[in-house]
């Protein structure tokens, strides 16, 4: 079973490696991360399971979710930020660092 | 109960899939939602019932409500939905099949299954009220900072995307 939920933690971060490239929308990027995040999320709590008594790896579990939140607030200020500068939320056509 | 397990392992791949291929970000949006949802459902099925909770309610209370409010204030024509197209299909694949190739044979190593198998799972331990003691004995001082971190990133967001006046009357 633990293996199961391995292999779906792995696909689901290759998934997520995979939409952050391809996908040509800012927005579409950060649901790649958060994607990304679940995956090494499952991974921490499925090893959990091994040692019953000490759940470090649901604490972390935790710790990446708090940091996931604060990644989706701040990355999408600076995506409204630059949509409104740039008039665009395609990442590769900003390539200027001041006008 | 291993059918409810794989049932869930299937739908979060199927949705994560989906949002690979959809074209709509909206949509993009809703099947994250259900991706995520079926992961709490799998942390259910693996005794970490606080984890799924906090899932549920951070996930789909918090993060999906400010994405689909980010996807309706940069979307140019208001009425139409944001389509993205997608590009550089040789660069992604070639970076995400050998990685996804690597993991899944390392999963399925012969010593690696044998560790797995090995010890099996507990299933009689009460993890809410253990995760309350670590956060308040081991675990207290990053969760103090996990606050401060918090309060910081509410602040920074807040004063990103706030304008000023003579921008508004530029």
């Amino acid at each position: 079973m633990v293996q199961h939920i391995l292999v779906l933690a792995s696909f689901l971060f290759s998934i997520g490696f995979m939409i952050i490239i391809v996908k040509r929308n800012a927005i579409m990027v950060l649901l790649g991360i958060e994607l990304m995040l679940n995956a090494s999320n499952l991974n921490l709590v499925a090893f959990n399971l091994f040692y019953p008594s000490h759940p470090d790896g649901q604490l972390f579990a935790l710790f990446v979710i708090i940091v996931a939140v604060c990644e989706a607030a701040v990355g999408l200020a600076i995506i409204l930020r630059v949509y409104h500068y740039y008039q665009t939320s395609v990442p590769d056509e900003i390539n200027t660092l001041k006008d | 109960m291993m059918l409810i397990i794989y049932f869930f392992i299937g739908l979060a791949f199927l949705s994560a899939l989906g949002i690979l291929f959809i074209r709509n970000v909206f949509h993009g949006a809703l099947l994250l939602l259900v991706c995520l949802m079926s992961i709490a459902g799998l942390y259910i099925l693996l005794f970490a019932e606080f984890i799924a909770i906090t899932q549920i309610l951070i996930y789909a209370g918090g993060i999906l409500v400010v994405i689909v409010f980010g996807i309706m204030l940069t979307s140019k024509l208001a009425g139409k939905p944001l389509i993205v197209t997608n590009n550089k299909w040789f660069a992604g694949s070639i970076i995400s099949v050998p990685l996804v190739y690597l993991l899944v044979n390392f999963i399925y190593q012969k010593n690696f299954v044998q560790a797995l198998s090995a010890k099996p799972p507990d299933t009689q331990w009460n993890s809410i009220n253990l995760v309350g003691i670590n956060f308040m004995t081991d675990y207290l001082l990053p969760f103090e900072v996990a606050g401060i971190l918090l309060l910081m990133a509410l602040i920074g967001a807040a004063v990103t995307a706030s304008f000023k006046k003579n921008e508004l009357l530029k």
